[in-house]
């Protein structure tokens, strides 16, 4: 019955399976590439207009990526993001890189409990957290701060750090460290040369997200934010609740480029990381 | 000056003269040591929210504070009937003194929240009760407890009954299960006791309810699309796999409110969607479908946002099945429908229930989605805490909904963790 393989009712079901598949992956993906071209209308349109689709450059225009540079009213927020982004990152993955060595650690104790305890933050609804955090940092005075939502970010960050940062570290022989200890190298040297150079792509690629992560948060900052933490999510809010205009959209091509360089990053590392066990195997 | 190679000995030497606890005590010291800044941090900046969350819940000293020589006259009062002098007394100095000081409303929203009509029984009384206080004091008169009851019920004949009295002892409790109550639909009946609210002033339990059903609604959804796309990039050859992957990821590193636009873009009176289905004559122009701002808005951009996070897990254990099964059950005489059902699809299960509940909890705390493209019929249980805490003000029921919402995440990673083991979530 191998020929049944080759039956008509199967090479239906094989087409029906790949033009789904086909569709999920339209779905998928056309969505965010449909906003690239509708950044360039030249007319304040969120649709393609009859000139955009007869390919006449006169409907297309730069103006939109004019308009972030125009004013403040997207300059600020992104400035706003990228300083809490960074400092986020800063303190998530220090914090996350140490925790994530002493968890791999064979000695640690109580590492499940510790491990549960760490990520909790990053599976914790947002909205939940972010109730909390309003609260708690309220009364500290710690609302409409900056440093506020810096630590409010590095403590959802701090998960993806550990998570990945652990992932290199997984199978690592942890008496090479004793044998470097035996050779002479103190622990800080023996991190150095032995551990850092392994964990390095997962300390990258913990710090793109926990970036990422606090470069696209919202809630937090609608809860805990005020005109003077006025991120680039909460700007696009406002514009896509209030009057949503086309710069909108440009900022968004940004954000999607954005994606884009990230997304390349963390899986050239990955798979550095891959190709590198291949060979240590 | 001792040369490097003889302190080292040295040290080796005191090492191994160390007794064995403090031998094993030492690495597990330093493991620990190297955690313990992020379990502090934790500890401050995450569980210390959690906690006020959990306290704000059912800890509300607001009425109690601002109104103290009220309750402690209340105290032995039985509920019955109209509450002693002492209380008439002690409602009017308070009341007056608040008034004067332009904070009663604050506490009457408090009160009124308990028993609604209580705000405008406490600042309308409380006005003519200054002008009272100043006449008598004019007059010489005595503003003793009498005097007030009989005052008081003058300018409102409620305060000769128990039902304010009730609601300001019940609005005075430190510690109080009434936003539970509340977020639960209990309301307070006219005796006091809590109640369920007649079923077309239900809000919260329909709410949670609705939010159940859409995050199993997307689950499911995410799981018939997302199945047979994790299962041809796991049958892909490496090139074309790793090109099917960055399609799932793109979507994955976008930002969230990047897709949410886009989905808006495309689908509203005007959008792309509606332009070409009048474009091809599918539609008039007059009958555009209402694809967002409602719940099939949230629906579709739900779906759209968490499909990821279902296919990548299952991604990653497919890619682990060997192919040669399927190719045995079918050359042992399996129809490919039969091979997949009983062979395939049992291997992938751990798969299918990682990815289901990963996707049902992020979806059932969802809050920024529906808010932009849910419209009213899309709204879920978020937005109704997000609105407590922004706009009605009303933070303990903000916070007993939040905590109720913890509670059932809680049991669904407690299942997780049976499944699939807490410390085993990946990314991708």
């Amino acid at each position: 019955m191998v020929g049944g393989a080759l039956s008509p009712g199967y090479r239906v079901a094989r087409w029906g399976y790949l033009a789904f598949c086909v569709a999920a992956f339209v779905f998928l993906i056309a969505p965010i590439l449909v906003l690239v071209p509708l950044s360039f209308n030249a007319e304040p349109y969120f649709t393609f207009t009859e000139g955009m689709l007869r390919l006449d450059p006169e409907a297309y225009s730069l103006r939109w990526y004019r308009g972030i540079f125009d004013g403040d009213e997207w300059t600020r927020p992104l400035a706003n993001s990228l300083i809490i982004g960074i400092s986020a990152t800063v303190v998530a993955t220090v914090l996350g890189a140490a925790a994530a060595l002493g968890l791999a650690h064979p000695a640690m104790p109580g590492r499940k409990i510790v491990t549960a305890l760490l990520i909790s933050p990053m599976i914790t609804p947002v909205i939940i957290a972010g109730v909390g955090m309003f609260f708690f940092y309220s009364n500290l005075g710690l609302a409409q701060t900056h440093l506020g939502i810096i630590l409010a970010h590095a403590v959802f960050g701090a998960p993806f750090v550990v998570i990945t940062v652990s992932a290199t570290l997984a199978g690592f022989d942890w008496t090479v460290m004793r044998a470097a200890a035996n050779l002479g190298a103190n622990p800080l040297v023996a991190f150095h040369r032995v551990q850092l150079p392994l964990i390095l792509p997962g300390v990258i690629s913990g710090s793109l997200f926990a970036f990422a992560a606090s470069f696209d948060e919202l809630v937090i900052v609608l809860f805990m934010g005020g005109l003077e933490q006025r991120t680039l999510p909460r700007q696009m809010w406002s514009g896509i609740r209030e009057e949503i205009s086309p710069t909108i959209l440009a900022v968004a091509t940004f954000l999607i480029v954005f994606a884009l360089l990230a997304l390349s990053t963390v899986e050239w590392l990955r798979r550095r990381g891959a190709s590198g066990e291949r060979r240590a195997g | 000056m001792a040369s490097p190679e003889s302190t080292r000995n040295e040290r080796a030497g005191r090492r191994a003269a160390r007794p064995p606890w403090r031998r094993a005590l030492g690495p597990r010291l330093r493991a620990a040591g190297l955690a313990l800044p992020l379990v502090a941090f934790v500890s401050v900046t995450f569980l210390g929210p959690m906690l006020s969350l959990l306290t704000k819940s059912f800890h509300d000293p607001e009425v109690a504070d601002a109104l103290p020589e009220t309750m402690a006259a209340l105290r032995d009062w039985d509920g019955q009937g109209m509450p002693p002098d002492e209380a008439f007394a002690a409602v009017a100095r308070e009341f007056v003194a608040a008034r004067t000081e332009r904070n009663l409303g604050r506490t009457a929203n408090r009160v009124n929240r308990v028993a609604s009509g209580m705000r405008s029984v406490i600042m309308g009384s409380s006005r003519e009760m200054v002008d009272a206080r100043a006449a008598a004091e004019a007059a010489g008169a005595a503003t003793d407890g009498a005097f007030w009851r009989e005052t008081m019920i003058a300018i409102d004949s409620r305060w000769g009954g128990p039902e304010p009295w009730r609601a300001l002892e019940a609005a005075g409790q430190r510690f109080t299960a009434r936003h539970y109550l509340k977020a639960l639909d209990f309301e307070r009946g006219p005796d006091g006791g809590y109640v369920r609210a007649p079923e077309v002033w239900r809000i919260y339990v329909p709410l949670f309810w609705r939010t159940f059903l859409v995050s199993l609604g997307v689950t499911l959804l995410c799981l018939v699309i997302g199945y047979p796309v994790a299962h041809m990039i796991a049958n892909s050859p490496p090139k074309r796999a790793n090109v099917l992957l960055l399609l799932v990821l793109l979507p994955f590193w976008t930002s969230l409110l990047v897709r949410t636009t886009s989905w808006i873009v495309l689908l509203q009176n005007q959008g792309i969607v509606n332009d070409f289905l009048v474009a091809i004559g599918l539609i008039g122009d007059d009958g555009r479908i209402a694809m967002i701002y409602n719940m099939t808005g949230t629906f579709v951009a739900m779906t759209h946002v968490l499909l990821p996070f279902l296919v990548l897990p299952l991604y990653s254990v497919m890619r682990a099945i060997p192919p040669a099964y399927m190719n045995a059950a079918v050359s042992l005489g399996a129809t490919p429908f039969q091979a997949l059902r009983r062979v395939y699809w049992p291997q992938t299960l751990p798969g299918v229930g990682a990815g289901c509940l990963l996707t049902f909890i992020l979806a059932i705390g969802y809050y920024i989605t529906p808010a932009l493209v849910g419209g009213q019929s899309g709204q879920l249980i978020s937005n109704m805490i997000a609105y407590h805490v922004q706009t009605s003000l009303n933070w303990g029921l903000a916070a007993a909904l939040a905590a109720l919402l913890l509670g059932g995440v809680t049991l669904l990673y407690v299942v997780y963790d049976r499944l699939v083991g807490i410390d085993r979530i990946g990314l991708g």
